[in-house]
């Protein structure tokens, strides 16, 4: 359901968008062999256009909708009932309620279904944008969080032995080599000071890079413009790696979210970011 | 109210079947991808617990002895063709059309012809690769690389171009006269043809 002001707000967006990408194309010659992104972004400064998802997601937090006709105020994110900051930067955790381990996605879809009595399926069936959409309400609520995190500390908590076996699958995920090509997240991600393409590649079993990485999402991609969410990274991820299609609130998402907060613990919250 | 999501996480020893429910057919890329033969069972480990032990020698004589090599023996096709198979990233993806032919996506990883800026570092430059010259040993050590790269170096991030039939037999060659003709916008110096100045 979208509101009237959104053709104003998509315009608005579009419109401002426009003297920077003029911007990039005349630096792309100058700088083509990399680090153009980081130039364009020091270009772009504080204006990251996921701003306008971030006041979004505040508002479909606090509107009422649903069979139940309520808000998601009352929505337990792991630090108490409606407790919103700080609450990002500590997922993936364990909720007792569940009995499992989850990421935020999932947790808002249990809220959204558990409070406003809502359809999980139909939500979990397209829990993100396709190119040239708007954004989904999933995507808008976790840009939201987790600027609600801004500037905090990633600490994802490790106290429950389900929270600590998924980090253990986490890392054997990681490392799985199948497919035709044989990839598996490793191929890109275990080494530093590698890139595809143009491309820099983080290495996500090194803690600094991995801090830096994890921190920064989700972010507004600019080449789609739209703001994407981790879950949607992981998927694309195996896309690329030529696996089938990774289901949204998966274990293997869930694990690799899992391993990869741990792994960046201590580092600092950043997101939203922006990205090419 | 009972929670109905996903099936409730009492985390599997098993990896492979939370591997398996985890995923769904998407196009071409289907469940079967997921299954592993022994080489990537091999492979699936962080890279200092990669030992080369009896069974890695193994592997490695068993990959060597499945190179197929061309069967005309003629290892050379035309660069050109080559160049395109080496620029082009698709092919064999959930979205990727199976009907059109695969790339070999070299680019990603290696650096090629020095006039193509956006390479990946991944792997080697394989800038002026020609150098090392056409002789027998050369051919049939390079078509082996782009065949089946595990039968050199055990668990090599590099795809297996040949045994998992990601590229023809015709594209191997094209791929093979990108790297080795001395024609070919590989082997040129960085700055282009002296010619042009």
């Amino acid at each position: 359901m979208r509101r009237q002001s959104d053709d104003a707000m998509t315009l608005y967006r579009f419109v401002m968008m426009i003297p920077r990408w003029w911007l990039l194309l005349m630096v792309v010659p100058a700088l083509a062999d990399e680090g153009i992104f980081d130039q364009y972004r020091d270009l772009m400064g504080d204006d990251n256009p996921a701003i306008f998802v971030i006041e979004e997601g505040e508002e479909f937090w606090v509107q009422s909708q649903g069979p139940s006709a309520a808000t998601l105020e009352a929505c337990d994110l792991g630090l108490g009932t409606g407790v919103t900051r700080g609450a990002y930067a500590q997922f993936p955790r364990y909720f007792a309620d569940t009995d499992r381990v989850m990421d935020i996605e999932t947790r808002l879809l249990y809220c959204m279904e558990t409070l406003q009595g809502r359809d999980r399926e139909v939500i979990a069936a397209k829990p993100y944008s396709l190119r040239g959409d708007f954004g989904t309400e999933l995507e808008a609520l976790v840009t939201w969080l987790a600027a609600e995190s801004e500037g905090m500390t990633i600490a994802p908590e490790q106290a429950h032995p389900k929270e600590r076996a998924m980090y253990a699958m986490g890392e054997e995920i990681f490392f799985y080599r199948a497919g035709p090509h044989d990839f598996s997240c490793a191929t890109c991600h275990e080494q530093s000071n590698k890139r595809i393409r143009l491309q820099q590649l983080p290495n996500l079993t090194e803690h600094t890079e991995v801090a830096e990485a994890y921190g920064s999402w989700p972010a507004y991609r600019m080449s789609q413009g739209l703001v994407r969410t981790m879950g949607w990274r992981l998927q694309d991820c195996f896309r690329q790696q030529r696996w089938p299609g990774l289901i949204f609130g998966s274990e293997v998402s869930i694990a690799l979210q899992t391993y990869m907060a741990v792994n960046a613990a201590g580092g600092v919250m950043t997101a939203p970011g922006l990205k090419r | 109210m009972v929670w109905i999501g996903v099936a409730p996480v009492a985390v599997s020893e098993d990896l492979a079947s939370v591997i398996h429910a985890s995923f769904s057919d998407s196009g071409q890329a289907t469940l079967m991808r997921l299954e592993q033969d022994p080489l990537q069972q091999r492979c699936s480990q962080p890279r200092d617990e990669r030992v080369d032990d009896d069974t890695a020698m193994a592997l490695r004589q068993e990959r060597l002895n499945a190179v197929v090599f061309p069967k005309d023996g003629n290892f050379l096709g035309d660069w050109q063709r080559g160049a395109a198979v080496a620029a082009s990233g698709r092919g064999l993806q959930s979205n990727d059309d199976p009907s059109i032919a695969n790339g070999g996506n070299c680019y990603a990883c290696h650096q090629l012809a020095p006039t193509e800026v956006a390479y990946g570092t991944l792997g080697p430059s394989l800038t002026q690769y020609g150098l090392r010259g056409q002789s027998e040993a050369m051919l049939r050590y390079t078509w082996t690389k782009l065949w089946d790269t595990h039968a050199f170096n055990l668990c090599s991030h590099m795809p297996r171009f040949g045994a998992q039939k990601i590229l023809t037999e015709q594209q191997l060659k094209d791929v093979m006269a990108f790297l080795l003709d001395p024609n070919s916008s590989v082997n040129q110096p960085a700055e282009g043809p002296s010619s042009a100045h």
